[in-house]
């Protein structure tokens, strides 16, 4: 009975918390919607007995990620009116998606429906008086300690790549910002000029790219 | 079998199918790159819910396990998205999902 109190709650709060994370008009609610659904993802894996892995849910995730998230939209200050004008999307993408999920949706039900709703498999040998933590670090450090090592070669490579796309960005702008127009129309100019010399085939789609931009900016 | 009184792992299977399913809707709909990358995390936690639960279900660490390098893999994903998006608004603010096709060669 509790357990289903449990799962009821939990699993209500990922839910609505994910409608929200879609629905929301502004990027910030979006971020606190995922918030209540991390949390209630934290809760389910208390639940069944992943009580590491539900502290390591909130610390990362709630704690990091979305923290992040916020920083930068905050940073970026994108949760203005104008940035919500062109969304949501017309009506023949949306149909699209609702197609796409409600399909991805279907095919997962039908073929966990298909096993009657049991895993078949090798059965580990968990055992419930060891604490899941004990025997997650194990098997991290003996049957999965490659891969573990490797994880950490890419945080490190993950940390590196972000440095260096950030701190590019942010002298650019330092240096360029006096005559940044100017810099601009001289940088459109030249590659009008290019393309023109080049004759080039894909310039239709460059004016289809261009085109959106002209229309936000457009826009009050 | 799905009952009605007690809590089995296919409750929590049928949860992460709809979440999954909520976060691919979101990722196709929406054009702001950030609630895109929120969709994506959506996702992941779903995968990750569902791992835990089969984890359950076969007395096994394996999918536990998973579940630490999903995230790792999503907080390396995630600093990465966004040091590019940050880059990518800075030059054009208000840039949209959309708006990166400038980007084809």
């Amino acid at each position: 009975m509790i357990e289903l109190a449990v799962f009821v709650i939990a699993g209500g709060a990922a839910l609505v918390g994910a409608v929200g994370v879609v629905a929301s008009r502004n990027p910030v609610h979006a971020a606190l919607s995922l918030v209540g659904t991390l949390f209630g993802i934290a809760v389910l894996f208390v639940a069944q007995e992943a009580n590491f892995l539900a502290a390591v849910q909130v610390i990362v995730y709630a704690g990091a990620i979305v923290v992040l998230f916020l920083f930068v939209i905050m940073l970026l200050g994108v949760d203005r009116a104008e940035n919500l004008r062109v969304e949501p999307l017309g009506g023949g993408q949306r149909v699209t998606a609702g197609v796409v999920a409600l399909g991805v949706l279907a095919l997962v039900l039908t073929t966990l429906a298909s096993t009657g709703w049991e895993a078949t498999g090798v059965v580990g040998e968990v055992d419930e008086a060891v604490p899941d933590i004990e025997q997650l670090g194990e098997a991290l450090f003996t049957r999965y300690v490659y891969a573990l090592e490797i994880t950490s070669v890419l945080l490190v490579i993950a940390v590196v790549a972000a440095v260096a796309l950030a701190r590019r960005g942010g002298r650019e702008e330092e240096i360029v910002d006096p005559g940044q127009a100017e810099r601009e129309a001289e940088i459109g100019e030249r590659m009008a000029a290019a393309e023109a010399r080049a004759g080039s085939p894909n310039g239709e789609a460059d004016e289809r790219a261009a085109a959106p931009a002209e229309a936000e900016e457009a826009a009050p | 079998m799905i009952g009605v009184d007690v809590v089995t792992p296919a409750w929590y299977l049928a949860l992460g199918a709809v979440l999954f399913s909520i976060g691919t809707f979101g990722l196709l709909v929406r054009r702001n790159p950030l609630v895109m990358f929120m969709c994506v995390e959506l996702m992941l936690n779903a995968v990750t819910l569902t791992f835990v639960t089969f984890s359950r279900m076969l007395r096994d660490t394996g999918g536990q396990s998973i579940v630490v390098f999903v995230l790792v893999v999503a907080a390396a994903e995630v600093v990465v998205g966004l040091a590019i998006i940050v880059a990518l608004l800075r030059k054009r603010p208000g840039a949209t999902a959309d708006d990166v096709a400038i980007l084809e060669g």
